[in-house]
């Protein structure tokens, strides 16, 4: 009996001594790792979803290698809690040997995880929050956005306003500071008169009172920023109120992750973007064709940028003949190599933020009866932020 | 502000506050006759818009799933109540709110996993899908027109239903004196049964009717339960007319407090601060009220009374 617990007791031990070594061979040295944080639970899941979708859609047509070398993606939920994505991400880098931190849809997890990641010399590559600090002042060498930054679709909106010569515009967002950002992004090129600007709590319900203001102000058109469930109310409100008279612009109101709760209402909506699934372009339609094969709907731009981090991160690997461990070397290979994009022109800026085409785009209804936003003309051309100047890159 | 704009943001405020009624009437007889703290009631009213909407775009017409959707609604508040809540009856009202937040969560979740996170489409209503014009410069949509009259229709009848009839005569006495009603051979158990099933249709009633207006998501209905909480605590526990007035008034507060602060705030205040601070007393409106109200009458404007 003293002999057979014994022997137990060794093998377990053996067993236990066996399985770090294993798991590293998976995912250690030989390999690369990769945190792939998003919101994937709460209101904000949708995202989240398109996002991690567009990932796994890349990763299943690079056979799960990066640049040749194996790749493992750790799929993280932030909860759109900063607290907890903080503890997950430290947890990402000190206990499981991450490379790369990459995802986040929020800017405000982004915000609260940006620190603690490139403080560890880990690069984190946001595919969608792109808040100005990060871009300006606080523009990071281990920080790269394959997205863009926040201000520029508000602007692009802007500028369709101007160009469209619209005298009146009502402004409708949601009071946080993302909201307020929106303002000011559509007000850096509108010049015109802004007839009354109002602001909604996050989480409102009914527009019920804010669609008779506009109905009885009469402007020209609507600005609007409404993400999420939000614009799935406005959008549906909007037509019920038969407003369908006033052009509606808008910046992450109507896209792949709402319309289809928004349907036929949402028709005719415009919004300003840097991608939208008809992007002209072989390499565009094959991605969407892929991602509507594996997952049944249509891709959203977080979606999209996803993918494109993903084939970044496979270029640059590639670059660099899979080496990890120079990082000066790995950063200048994602600043400077070229990879297959979904959009056709992209490159970094030297804040490491993308210089790239905005478009304006419109809600339309595809043959097969589902919506996708389609592009009605480009808009900026090789679009610089307006924070980019305040950023002094350490070389 | 113009009388016809003052008039629509008095229908809105009314046609919140409808809403705000169905579903709390069954919140304050669950609590009010059965002393149950349901925190799970918003979840009813959640499940109620997903399977109008889903059956809905299954049969092609918004009516079919709103008249599947109430015998379903009905079915899963009994099966609720079977499963969980029967058991809680006994227990003081932290173990309550304890499980009936687990319900919650579980059922939120469980939205999520069969429908997914993204809000749903919802087949609008035929017939009542565009706007009626009060005028010829000001539409009004004919589906908020419809969910008032539902509501007209409604709160009479329970009214009716809880002062008038037998049932509604032995579930309020089971409330106060549940001893002796049950020692005159009413079984209270199969009553309250009863009172839960009605509330739950009545969330579940309220959730399809608020389909086509508002996202159809998980957790749609933590925000409604919050609002009908403050209603219950207004109108006085278990009490429907409390219920009835409360809910209008919350609804008008809510709404005309959004509409009109910002301006009248503007006369005081500089443009950009009157908007500011205008949205953020707008929204904090209900809940001064709610303060005020338990200031000056704590038992609610129609307190029941109690043994």
């Amino acid at each position: 009996m003293h002999r057979r617990t014994l022997l137990g007791a060794t093998a377990a031990a053996t067993l236990a001594g066996l399985a770090p070594r294993t798991g590293r061979a998976q995912g250690g040295a030989a390999g690369v790792k990769i945190a792939f944080m998003a919101t994937l639970s709460g209101p904000g899941a949708a995202l989240g979803t398109h996002m991690r979708d567009g990932w796994l859609t890349a990763m299943g047509q690079l056979g799960n290698k990066l640049g040749g070398v194996p790749a493992e993606t750790l799929i993280i939920d932030d909860e759109l809690k900063p607290e907890s994505a903080v503890t997950k991400a430290r947890a990402a880098i000190e206990r499981d040997k991450v490379d790369f931190v990459v995802g986040l849809v929020f800017s405000n997890i982004l915000g609260a995880i940006a620190r603690p990641v490139t403080e560890s010399q880990t690069f984190l590559i946001s595919a969608n929050a792109g808040p100005s600090p990060l871009a300006g002042r606080g523009c990071n060498p281990f920080f790269f956005a394959t997205s863009y930054q926040n201000d520029q679709n508000h602007a692009t909106m802007g500028q369709v306003a101007q160009e469209e010569g619209y005298k009146r515009v009502f402004v409708l967002v949601p009071n946080y500071q993302a909201g307020k950002d929106a303002v000011a992004g559509f007000r850096s090129r509108f010049k015109g008169e802004i007839v009354d600007e109002v602001y909604v709590p996050l989480g409102q319900l009914d527009f019920a009172a804010e669609l008779a203001k506009i109905a009885d102000a009469k402007p020209d058109a609507l600005f609007t920023f409404m993400p999420g469930a939000l614009g799935v109310n406005l959008v549906r409100q909007y037509h019920q109120a038969g407003l369908g008279r006033i052009p509606v612009l808008s910046t992450f109101t109507v896209d792949e992750s709402t319309l289809p709760a928004q349907g036929d209402a949402a028709l005719g909506f415009f919004t300003a973007s840097d991608w939208a699934p008809d992007l002209p372009g072989e390499r565009n339609a094959q991605f969407v064709k892929a991602f509507e094969a594996a997952h049944n709907y249509i891709p959203a731009s977080y979606a999209a940028h996803a993918y494109d981090t993903a084939f970044l991160l496979d270029a640059a690997l590639q670059a660099r003949g899979g080496n990890l461990a120079d990082k000066h070397a790995l950063r200048s290979a994602l600043e400077t190599v070229k990879f297959p994009s979904v959009r056709p022109s992209f490159k970094f800026g030297k804040n490491h933020f993308p210089v790239q085409d905005f478009y304006l785009c419109k809600v339309g209804k595809r043959p097969d009866g589902k919506f996708e936003t389609e592009i009605v003309r480009k808009v900026l051309t090789n679009d610089v932020d307006a924070y980019a100047a305040e950023c002094r890159m350490p070389a | 502000m113009t009388s016809t704009l003052l008039l629509v943001q008095l229908l809105n405020g009314l046609q919140f506050g409808v809403l705000l009624f169905l579903v709390s009437a069954g919140l304050t007889l669950v609590f009010g006759v059965m002393d149950f703290i349901n925190l799970a009631h918003g979840v009813q009213y959640m499940l109620g818009a997903y399977l109008a909407a889903s059956l809905g775009t299954v049969f092609g017409s918004f009516w079919i799933g709103l008249a599947l959707a109430l015998p379903l609604s009905l079915a899963i508040g009994l099966a609720l109540e079977w499963l969980v809540f029967r058991h809680l009856y006994d227990r003081d009202h932290l173990s309550q709110v304890l499980a009936t937040f687990g319900v919650i969560l579980t059922l939120d979740e469980a939205t999520r996993a069969i429908w997914g996170s993204a809000p749903l489409n919802v087949p609008q209503p035929a017939g009542l899908s565009g706007g009626i014009m009060l005028t010829p410069a000001l539409g009004y949509p004919a589906w908020r027109l419809a969910i008032i009259g539902a509501g007209l229709v409604v709160a009479p009848l329970l009214w009716w239903l809880v002062e008038r009839t037998r049932a509604g005569m032995l579930v309020r006495a089971g409330s106060t004196h549940r001893a002796i009603v049950s020692a005159l051979g009413v079984d209270i158990g199969r009553l309250f049964t009863l009172v839960f099933a009605i509330g739950a249709m009545l969330a579940g009633f309220a959730g399809a009717l608020a389909g086509p207006v508002y996202a159809v998501a998980p957790g749609m209905g933590d925000t409604v339960l919050i609002l009908a909480f403050v209603v219950i605590v207004i109108g006085g526990v278990g009490s429907i007319r409390g219920a009835v007035i409360a809910s209008l008034l919350v609804g008008l507060v809510d709404t005309l407090g959004r509409a009109l602060l910002p301006d009248l705030l503007r006369l005081v205040l500089a443009p950009a601060a009157a908007r500011q601070t205008g949205a953020a007393l707008a929204s904090m409106l209900v809940y001064v009220a709610m303060a005020a109200f338990l200031c000056l009458r704590p038992a609610g404007l129609f307190p029941v009374r109690r043994a």
